[in-house]
């Protein structure tokens, strides 16, 4: 028997790890990677709380998030490849056109 | 300890020891595989909690879907681990960001600290009879997804088409654009293609 506030615990961690992913990561694809941790850490949470109540609605929004994961991968990977043709780097702090 | 916190902890062990070393690797390859390391571990918390449904779909579109897709941008890209990044940025930049960080892991050790002292519900699958436990069965996602979800769940389709149409559009080479320096022009449909197919 494991209370709610275990699993609420390591989904804290993993979202606590993915922030100081994004934040010091200089990789650009090892920070969509650390976006995509962010995510999954809410999706268990989401979960813990769902199973806590009861409710099964928690696991349908579970779903969604997924999808627009997803989407936001293939999007955002798409991104990275237009921009690494033209700039041939995947360092963030290249990209720098719109900085003043 | 029962079987039931044996599980949990191994698991959760698991899953932040994959998420820690995801984000000090330098390889972008062993990195995506700590993070698969990491996310089977968090179906299994998935499964612990009832949602055997859930779980299983992290694992497939997750690790089976997702991470493959970085796999094939880490490919097309050629990158191997020893790339410039930003070692020589100005120092105020590197303490802006780990000093931003600490502060996100102060924070975070309140909120365990926090977690430890709550009385909360107690969950956990291992104690119910098998069968009588429908919360995470197929049946119960379903009947709340097609009823009461329905709309959003067909905004979902079209979102995954805008996001497909979006990923081939936004890949795609110019016709005209002259290449950069370096590149030739072969490359830009098996790019496209690529993308289409995984994301299918």
């Amino acid at each position: 028997m494991i209370p709610v506030s275990a699993f609420l615990i390591v989904a804290a961690v993993l979202f606590g790890i993915g922030t100081v992913g994004v934040l010091t990561s200089r990789n650009m694809i090892i920070l969509f990677m650390s976006i995509e941790l962010m995510l999954n850490a809410a999706n268990l949470a989401l979960i813990a709380f769902s199973r806590a109540v009861g409710v099964v609605d928690g696991q349908a929004f579970v779903f969604l998030v997924l999808t627009v994961a997803a989407a936001e991968a293939a999007v955002g990977l798409a991104m990275v490849l237009t921009v690494f043709r033209n700039r041939e780097t995947i360092n963030i702090d290249r990209y720098n056109l719109l900085k003043w | 300890m029962t079987l039931d916190q044996i599980i949990f902890f191994v698991s959760a062990v698991v899953a932040v020891f994959g998420a820690t070393m995801m984000i000090v690797q330098r390889n972008p390859v062993a990195s995506v595989l700590y993070l698969i390391v990491s996310l089977v571990a968090q179906a299994v918390l998935y499964m612990q909690l009832g949602t055997v449904f859930m779980g299983a779909i992290l694992v497939v579109v997750y690790a089976g879907a997702i991470l493959v897709l970085f796999l094939f941008v880490i490919m097309l890209l050629n990158l191997r681990g020893n790339e410039d990044l930003g070692e020589n940025s100005p120092p105020l930049k590197r303490i802006t960001k780990y000093l931003v960080s600490i502060l996100f892991v102060v924070e975070l050790v309140f909120v365990i600290r926090s977690g430890f002292k709550a009385q909360t519900a107690v969950v956990g699958v291992m104690n119910s009879t098998p069968g009588t436990d429908q919360f995470g069965s197929i049946e119960s996602v379903a009947t709340v997804l097609f009823t009461r979800y329905l709309y959003p769940f067909e905004l979902t389709a079209v979102l995954l088409l805008a996001a497909v149409v979006g990923a081939v559009a936004i890949a795609k080479r110019d016709r005209g654009a002259v290449p950069p320096a370096g590149e030739s022009g072969a490359g830009n449909a098996p790019d496209a293609s690529t993308k289409a197919k995984v994301e299918g």
